[in-house]
């Protein structure tokens, strides 16, 4: 185990600190910065240090703060941190505030220029001419702006042993689609780094190791890409989407990968079409027309984006058309805060729509499973034939996460219950859109072009009886709702189980979700060693799976913890459990906007669960 | 009694559909005849049509033509998000979209324009009245100003013409009708038909319930009064052969994607269909006219449609596989490593 925290001050002799900080870069949007941040990052992944980097960004394209912190833990915990070691102040006009965020005994990289008269005397300070040395050392005209970004990069590898070689690697892999553009960056690298040999000598503890074991064979994807790659592995054929932060860089990065692998050499033909829509309700009509004509379709949102889809949604769960949805949820209500992580649209999500609605949700965690729900999902949507929602957020979808690499899908697609010419032969036409033959609640369907005089039927999201036809008959429509209820009944035991490690053996355990997932993993850690371990499910998939019943059924206490201001998960828990194990169950919720840190759930569960004196 | 086949061994009772539920005398009951009609003499296979809709007396109508073609009555005014979704899940499909004035010009106004914009293979037809007859007789956005309404209310705002809309916006073929007129209408809906991109039939189709009276510009009597046709319109498949006598100068001969001809004798003032401006100044000379002025306003068949553009491919996207899709296990691999 490497060392652990200490708090220190600069007059104290300071025992090396190694792998375990949280660098801070406070800098200006727009101005370039999230590569030098990104290089960083990578450089310091490259020596085989966990990273765990946070982009908390404004929305706006240029000249807003911005703020990156890149988080280091010999652990590999990724969650955010709440403490500052290490703060890169580019930005004036935060300055003073972000001053305040370093924790005593931290470090202060700060342009030279900044007024330190007032300035607080328990961290070290380590003033630099960024703009001097931009002016000066930095001959590329055009892109000064940005290179000057780079010149903290070198001091920051200075001041915390990054290795050249790591350094080299950032920036390759950074600038990978623009091999021309590594050497001016490293020069202005190689700047910032001269700068720290010749002016500094080290004051503070903070240092980085090359480390082996922990992130052996892992690779740092985003969320959206991860979402991205699934849905082609998982055999999308027909996208639309409307441009909205934070999903668009998951339709982004489809298109960037299908001009790569979705071309026909052969004849040029696209393996794909993507619309970018004119808004949200025609990106999930188009998905849905392309779901009911058989095409694996789907679209990408978020926030405002998720309500204008609601009345569309209604008519595919009714109807009974497949479709995925992805939704990167971000804070609402109404615009919200777009640029800040959030989970407040699960139980809106999962009965969108007016009327008795109620749709699967997937809930991925983890990147890797970005990856496995975003292709699987186009299964669950064809197998049961309704939208299925994929749930992600923000900060899983637009931050680099940590990740085995994924794995290559060992199954073909489940193209569900389909009624093919020969099947209608064989059945001599008698079939009905929305009768239950085997008892599962899911009907078989017929796509249009299937050449058989009975394939065809009317699609309607008005009354509709077994065969498709139109009807306001008071059974038929109990009928078929009932049928719907035991379709999603069918999908409950089928959708992703839960996750549940209960190798702490206590009466108290944790159920989480989605982003969530990182700090309760870290929280556990804190609270097992303070003899407080706990249990913990992990929730994947709405409905809910019996798990949850059985597992609050085995614990006294269990808390949900969630990312929105309502408890809307232990809401829904709440509602679905037996009497007598409603009293159990507690809520932990965050919602600011950052990403959950362990403490939010540590600190209140060592408070509330304090260990009997 | 003898039945006669069409080239693919159909009756005309093959393209029937339900009983309609409008009311008796709909100008919309016409059109679904008009469409049999058009759809039987084509020779369409009904497994290859896909009839599309939103919400209102007129998409009901596709349940009442073609009964054994796949069909979506959707929401209100999204038919076009769905009919593009459907085509490009698989462009074998003749794509068939049924919409009222109230879908097209009101809540759907935005997917109205967004289609036409992209130029998506498709018919669409509006069965216009002028009024939402589903909800008993407010006026709809393609009410004239000055259209009075049934119990006497003055429609004070100015109508929202799809035919000039739709010119505005480079639609590549543009034509306008009246339900009472299948001599025209039938000609014009294989001409959409045969068309490859976004195909707007504006046909006024009078409500009688709610819409029918004196004062109102979208009755039987007031469009029968002021139709003024800008040529006959007959439509010449690509199975048959051009086979007309006429006097140099008189005819217009259009040529379309699959082969088959539009044929315009002119009436009157030469129109010609390839000059959009031309076809704007006849909508407003018509208008200030106080007529209806009909026929096919514009075509151009040289404009891509949004698929071949796209490089769609011709097979259904809809029936690739996992050979065609995935990445392969080496692929895969490589990819996840560029992520280290």
């Amino acid at each position: 185990m490497l060392q652990a925290r200490k708090i220190l001050t600069p007059a104290e002799v300071t025992p090396e600190i190694i792998n375990d900080l949280t660098i801070q870069a406070a800098t200006v949007n727009g101005s370039g910065s999230q590569t030098a941040n990104l290089v960083l990052t990578r450089a310091i992944f490259h020596m085989g240090i966990p990273v765990a980097p946070k982009n908390v960004f404004p929305s706006n394209i240029e000249g807003l703060p911005t703020w990156y912190q890149l988080r280091v833990t010999p652990e590999g915990h990724t969650a955010r941190s709440d403490k500052v070691d290490i703060l890169i102040a580019f930005n004036v006009v935060t300055w003073h505030q972000d001053l305040k965020t370093v924790r005593p005994g931290g470090v202060v990289i700060h342009e030279e220029a900044f007024s330190t008269a007032d300035a607080r005397t328990d961290v070290n300070y380590y003033p630099v001419p960024f703009s001097k040395l931009a002016k000066t050392k930095i001959l590329n005209d055009t892109l000064r702006k940005q290179l000057a970004n780079m010149i903290y990069v070198g001091v920051v590898a200075g001041l915390l042993g990054i290795p050249w070689e790591a350094l080299e690697h950032g920036v390759k892999r950074q600038f990978l689609s623009k091999p021309k553009a590594v050497q001016v960056n490293l020069d202005a690298i190689k700047v910032g780094f001269d700068y720290w040999q010749d002016n500094f000598s080290k004051k503070d503890a903070y240092r980085l190791a090359p480390m082996t074991g922990v992130v052996d064979g892992k690779v740092l994807v985003e969320g959206n890409q991860a979402a991205a790659l699934g849905a082609l592995m998982g055999g999308v054929t027909v996208v639309a989407w409307y441009p909205i932060t934070p999903s668009s860089s998951l339709c982004e990065n489809l298109i960037a990968y299908s001009e790569r692998f979705r071309n026909d050499p052969a004849t040029g033909a696209r393996l794909i079409s993507v619309v970018q829509a004119e808004d949200e309700l025609a990106a999930v009509g188009m998905a849905i027309g392309a779901g009911w004509a058989g095409a694996r379709s789907m679209t990408s949102t978020s926030g405002p984006g998720i309500s204008l889809m609601a009345e569309f949604a209604g008519l595919a769960y009714y109807a009974e058309v497949p479709v995925v949805i992805f939704d990167i949820q971000r804070i609402g209500p109404s615009t919200g805060l777009p640029t800040r992580t959030s989970q407040a649209d699960v139980g809106f999500a999962y009965t969108l729509s007016h009327g008795d609605t109620k749709h699967i949700v997937l809930l991925p965690g983890t990147v890797e499973e970005c990856y496995e729900h975003g292709r699987d999902a186009f299964d669950y949507a064809d197998r049961f034939q309704t939208p299925v929602f994929v749930l992600s957020d923000l900060d899983l979808g637009m931050n680099l996460w940590m990740t085995p690499e994924f794995k290559y899908p060992d199954k073909p697609f489940d193209r569900g219950k389909v009624l093919s010419k020969a099947d209608l032969e064989r059945l001599a036409g008698d079939w009905g859109r929305y009768a239950d033959v085997d008892g599962d609640g899911i009907p078989y369907r017929t796509l249009p072009g299937t050449d058989h005089p009975a394939a065809g039927y009317f699609t309607r999201g008005s009354g509709h009886d077994e065969h498709a036809r139109y009807t306001e008959s008071a059974d038929a429509y109990v009928r078929n709702m009932d049928r719907l209820t035991k379709k999603l009944e069918t999908a409950r035991h089928e959708l992703p189980a839960p996750v549940v490690d209960e190798s702490a053996k206590s009466l108290i355990g944790l159920i989480a979700f989605g982003s969530t997932h990182a700090a309760v993993l870290e929280a556990r850690e804190t609270l097992a060693a303070a003899g407080r371990p706990v249990d913990y499910l992990r929730l994947r998939a709405l409905p809910l799976s019996d798990e949850v019943a059985a597992f609050i059924s085995r614990h006294e206490k269990v808390y949900v913890v969630e990312q929105n201001r309502d408890g809307q998960v232990y809401d829904l828990i709440r509602l679905a459990l037996p009497a007598e194990l409603v009293g159990r169950v507690r809520s932990i919720r965050h919602y600011n906007g950052q990403p959950i840190p362990a403490v939010a759930i540590s600190d209140p569960l060592l408070q509330l669960e304090a260990v009997p004196a | 009694m003898s039945v006669t086949l069409n080239r693919i061994g159909l009756t005309r009772d093959a393209y029937k559909g339900a009983a309609t539920t409008l009311c008796a005398g709909c100008g919309h009951n016409s059109i679904t005849n008009h469409m049999i009609k058009a759809l039987y003499e084509l020779g369409v296979e009904p497994h290859r049509l896909a009839k599309m809709s939103g919400i209102g007396c007129s998409s009901k109508t596709p349940a009442y033509f073609v009964e054994t073609a796949h069909g979506f009555n959707g929401v209100h005014g999204r038919m076009p998000a769905l009919t593009t979704g459907a085509h490009l899940a698989n462009r074998e499909l003749l794509m068939l979209g049924v919409s009222g004035d109230g879908d097209t010009a009101s809540i759907g106004l935005g997917q109205f324009m967004h289609m036409i914009r992209r130029n998506i293979d498709c018919t669409y037809i509006i069965e216009d009245n002028g009024t939402y007859g589903l909800t008993k007789g407010q006026f709809s956005a393609t009410a004239d100003l000055g259209s009075v309404q049934k119990k006497g209310a003055v429609n004070t705002f100015q109508p929202i013409d799809p035919c000039a809309v739709a010119l505005t916006l480079g639609c590549s073929f543009v034509a306008r009708s009246f339900s009472g007129d299948g001599k025209q209408v039938v000609p014009l809906i294989k001409a959409a038909l045969a068309h490859r991109g976004t195909a707007i039939l504006d046909i006024i189709s009078p409500c009688v319930t709610f819409n029918d009276h004196d004062g109102s510009t979208k009755s039987y009597s007031w469009v029968k009064d002021h139709e003024e046709s800008i040529a006959d319109v007959s439509f010449i498949p690509f199975f048959e052969e051009v086979q007309v006598d006429y006097e140099p100068g008189t005819i217009r001969d259009v040529e379309l994607h699959d082969g088959s001809h539009i044929l315009l004798k002119k009436l009157g003032e030469d129109h010609d269909p390839s000059d959009r401006r031309a076809a704007m100044r006849v909508i407003e000379e018509g208008r200030a006219a106080g007529q209806l002025v009909t026929g096919l306003l514009y075509l151009d068949t040289e404009m891509q449609d949004f698929a071949t553009t796209e490089h769609i491919p011709d097979r259904p996207l809809k029936d690739l596989g996992e050979a065609e899709l995935r990445m392969t296990k080496e692929q895969f691999a490589r990819f996840m490593s560029e992520f280290a």
